[in-house]
């Protein structure tokens, strides 16, 4: 451990050497930390591909098959072969991209995942910005009027998106906004004559209407993700709210907070111009966190608005025990999820200063 | 104690028996928690959900969770249903009431598995230190990435649905933070004089783990379970409305939420009251969690 005094002592041109030689360790502890959850990740999910009671190998030739043939693709499938030796042969093939066929769609998993994932990108992008936008100032006014009303309003709803049943509260808002009130679109990502109209570029509904210039279409995408994005991103406010209180009240706290208030800072800019910028690093730890959690929300979201994306591409394939389908979601989703965790732990330590070390 | 009365002999600061100074613990908790209004509202939830769980075909007034009425189906809530009747004509407020009872025994199974896997491996890991800390904290940290949902649902694909393998599903990705609890509590005590005292009186690593590090990890895992309910209840809760939990007809908020899905424009009540109930209980939890950890860890709130 060094302390700041022998940082300071440094001359400045070794302590660049220095942090970048402590970024790259970062940096490769990093990757070999991802390595080893990849792993774990796949070898969790090649043990669940073990636990179904579907016969792979009559998955392969049917029920109707000889004896011989029978044989023959339990041989091809590697199945006489020890455990260890079964999984890394799955995990050759999982690198490769090969997640094997999806019994639902006769198509390659991998090239169903491709097509269904900017679905899934579009509504948990749209809702962490509705998170942050609301989320960020929401946490900063409970922190800053602490113990007073607005502290407890946004406290109590946070504690409602904590506890609330994402599935539940879509079809509540599904039957006030859609039904009731009639200000939004109802399920899917497009009304249904509108189906077809679009050029496929992005996958991202609202990019390619506009590529297209169909803002009829535009408009009406935007009516159909606006609702579940608003609900899934009410859930990231909550968290982020949450965090960003805690982070500005430890700043808020401290005693340069004062001394701008002493130099003339109006009390608002002494939060938001001095105490704010400090709580930038962590902030974007947690913002990536819940970005990745939404990765994960979306399944129920989706499910309930069916929006046709990774969430019910996971389900559809469940319900018809598509396990070659499910699993390869699973390693899908498993992947970003682990990645962006590992990345904000690792954007973490390469910026903030006290981690320097 | 002739001329005390009981509150002044519970908060006594000198107890002259084990017992005594036991019961006064208790004592002072259950005070702190009563007067902490967030906990306490909490508790009353948690409270009336066990009441309900165990009082159900008592509170259902005569009205069965299971007995089906074809002519009375998707009827609004009136006087003999005050819930309404769901697309079989069951009574809603009934199947409700019975539902408590499968949410209790899915966080009452997670909790019995959850807890000591976590303790174990925690309080092995930080007691033993060296390469078994290290292995261990890797595996905790795996699974501590996983995506818990999405892990859960795979799981219970495999196996099939149903509530014990609903529950095998959400352990598998709830244990690794009682891991982590229970380790740094190890290692915040594993040095200090009484462990050396015990060590040097020939006491094994197991009955040092067991009798002296375990007790001392338990109220920060139990604050920790406390707010991890509500988690668990929502994800078992999402499984339910895959269809993945409880299996029909036995009541289940989640698969009840998930019936009432395609009538939500006409008929509400049918996904309103048992998404209600399942909102109210974790709220419940999240208070109560909020609260024990205001009483019992004030520096973390």
């Amino acid at each position: 451990m060094t302390t700041a005094d022998d940082i300071t002592a440094r001359p400045p041109r070794q302590l660049g050497g220095r942090r970048v030689a402590i970024a790259l360790r970062r940096i490769a502890s990093f990757l070999a930390t991802l390595a080893v959850t990849f792993i774990g990740l796949t070898a969790v999910t090649f043990f669940i591909s073990r636990l179904t009671k579907i016969d792979p190998v009559l998955a392969v030739v049917g029920d109707k098959a000889t004896k011989a043939a029978y044989d023959q693709a339990y041989h091809a499938l590697g199945l006489d072969q020890s455990l260890v030796i079964q999984y890394l042969i799955y995990l050759k093939r999982v690198l490769s991209g090969d997640f094997g066929m999806s019994v639902l769609t006769s198509q390659p998993v991998l090239s169903d995942l491709i097509r269904v994932f900017p679905a899934t990108f579009e509504l948990s992008t749209f809702a962490i910005i509705i998170g942050v936008a609301l989320g960020v100032p929401a946490g900063v006014v409970a922190a800053a009027r602490k113990g007073r009303w607005q502290d407890h309003v946004i406290r109590v709803l946070g504690l409602f998106g904590y506890s609330v049943p994402v599935f539940w509260l879509g079809l509540i808002g599904l039957f006030v906004f859609y039904g009731k009130l009639g200000w939004t679109a109802g399920t899917g990502r497009l009304d249904v004559f509108y189906d077809g109209e679009v050029t496929v570029r992005t996958g991202i509904m609202l990019v390619d209407a506009a590529l297209d210039g169909n803002w009829e279409i535009f408009s009406n995408a935007f009516s159909h993700l606006i609702l579940p994005a608003g609900i899934l991103g009410y859930f990231s406010m909550a968290y982020i709210a949450r965090m960003t209180r805690s982070f500005m009240i430890d700043q808020l706290s401290q005693e340069y907070v004062i001394a701008a208030r002493i130099k003339g800072n109006s009390f608002w800019q002494a939060v938001w111009r001095h105490a704010f910028p400090n709580i930038m690093v962590p902030l974007i730890t947690v913002i990536g966190l819940s970005y990745a959690s939404l990765l994960e929300g979306a399944v129920l979201t989706e499910t309930v608005f069916a929006w046709p994306g990774l969430g019910l591409y996971i389900t559809q394939a469940l319900f018809n025990s598509d396990m070659n389908a499910v699993l390869g979601g699973t390693v899908l989703v498993g992947t970003v999820f682990i990645g962006i965790n590992l990345l904000c732990d690792l954007l973490y330590k390469l910026f903030d200063p006290r981690l320097r070390t | 104690m002739s001329d005390t009365t009981l509150g002044q002999w519970l908060v006594s600061e000198a107890p002259t028996s084990r017992r005594q100074a036991v019961l006064g613990n208790v004592y002072r908790n259950a005070r702190a928690i009563v007067r902490n209004p967030t906990a306490f509202a909490g508790l009353v939830v948690v409270a009336l959900l066990i009441l309900m769980a165990i009082f159900a075909p008592w509170l259902s007034m005569g009205q069965s969770p299971l007995t089906q009425d074809l002519a009375g189906r998707l009827g609004a809530p009136s006087a003999v249903h005050w819930f309404g009747t769901d697309e079989l004509g069951r009574d809603i407020l009934a199947r409700t009431l019975f539902g408590a009872r499968a949410t209790l025994t899915i966080v009452a199974l997670v909790a019995v598995i959850v807890v000591p896997i976590g303790l174990a491996v925690g309080t092995v890991s930080g007691y033993m230190g060296g390469w078994v800390d290290r292995v261990l904290m890797r595996i905790t940290d795996v699974f501590m990435a996983f995506p818990r949902l999405v892990l859960a649902l795979a799981f219970a694909a495999a196996l099939g649905p149903g509530i014990e393998n609903a529950v095998i599903a959400i352990a598998l990705t709830t244990w690794p933070p009682y891991a982590r609890i229970a380790r740094s509590e190890t290692l915040a005590i594993a040095h200090s004089d009484f462990i050396q005292a015990a060590v040097l009186q020939g006491a094994s690593t197991w009955r040092i783990l067991f009798r002296h590090i375990v007790p001392l990890c338990l109220s920060s895992v139990i604050v920790r379970l406390t707010l991890d309910m509500a988690g668990i209840i929502l994800t078992a809760a999402g499984l339910g409305f895959l269809g993945l939990g409880a299996q029909p007809p036995t009541p289940e908020w989640g698969a009840m939420v998930s019936s009432g899905r395609d009538v939500i424009l006409d008929q509400w009540w049918v996904a309103t009251i048992p998404g209600l109930a399942i909102f109210i209980v974790s709220l419940g939890f999240n208070l109560l969690g909020d609260g024990l950890r205001d009483v019992f860890d004030p520096k973390s709130a």
